[in-house]
């Protein structure tokens, strides 16, 4: 059973040591003379105006919130997707309802917060 | 000691090794740090128990949005020039109190469950059984589910749009 994870390992392994290797052979081979010019942050060529860490209200927190209740809804959606044939053969479309509500509720979820204005980008 | 107890072992001390200095660590960025290897470790332990659809669910949800959602609120939250938040020790009672409760709770779970300890054969994979029972024995609980969902989402609109309105 555990075997059938090595490739996954194997992926792992080599994702690791390449991602290493590319970062630690830059510092290793190049040459490093910083000056005050080339440490500036890059700003398309300009001056940098103001600070480069400036803070923007995106309600962040609603965009979060949201991104990890809709994950969780595809994660769901997924093992009903690759048993549904066998249950539609079994069920007919009682296989199919059920996904349906499931879904419908968590638009109208969705509907709420649109409606309520807390995508807004101010 | 088989090729499973070293894996387990290995998976147990990341997991443990890296939970314990994601509460001591001073620093919060290294802390969000740490924490991804304690969920990769628990990602691990759930492959080895054969629940190949709940591993990679804990790697999509926690170290794929979570994990990342939090590193973006401290960017988000912080200066990153300099790490001023900073984690300290406050209320011990309480979290003493809070935490002894959930790990007599869980103790005695796992001392009162009766493991099932005699081989058995793996399945494949648990992704069509899960889709199965989901939609067949557990259809209330994945309806109800739907309602939990719902009520986070709402929850959240009207924390975060507490001023507007």
């Amino acid at each position: 059973m555990i075997e059938q994870y090595l490739p996954i390992i194997l992926v792992l392994v080599v994702a690791a040591v390449f991602a290493a290797a590319i970062v630690f052979s830059s510092r290793l081979f190049g040459p490093q003379q910083p000056s005050k010019i080339k440490i500036m942050p890059y700003e398309s060529g300009k001056d940098p105006v103001g600070s480069t860490h400036e803070r923007v209200s995106i309600k962040y927190y609603i965009v979060a919130m949201m991104f990890i209740i809709f994950d969780i809804e595809v994660i769901y959606l997924y093992p009903w997707g690759v048993e549904f044939r066998n249950l539609y053969n079994e069920y007919g479309f009682f296989a199919f309802w059920p996904m349906l509500v499931f879904l419908i509720v968590l638009e109208l979820g969705f509907l709420y917060i649109y409606k309520k204005g807390a995508l807004k980008w101010d | 000691m088989s090729i499973y107890d070293v894996i387990f072992y290995l998976f147990a001390i990341l997991t443990i090794g890296s939970g314990y200095l994601v509460v001591t660590s001073k620093n919060i960025v290294h802390s969000a740090f740490y924490l991804l290897f304690t969920l990769f470790g628990v990602a691990g332990l759930y492959v080895l128990l054969a629940a190949d659809f709940i591993a990679i669910v804990q790697l999509m949800v926690y170290v794929g949005g979570i994990l990342i959602l939090l590193l973006f609120g401290v960017m988000l939250t912080n200066k990153v020039t300099d790490v001023k938040i900073r984690t300290g020790t406050i209320h011990i009672i309480p979290a003493v109190i809070g935490t002894g409760l959930l790990m007599g709770v869980i103790v005695s779970m796992m001392l009162r469950t009766n493991w099932k300890s005699e081989p058995g054969e793996l399945p494949f994979t648990t992704t069509y059984g899960l889709g199965r029972i989901l939609l067949t024995d557990y259809v209330l609980v994945f309806e109800l589910l739907a309602m939990l969902l719902l009520i986070a989402l709402i929850g959240a609109a009207s924390i975060a749009r507490r001023d507007n309105e």
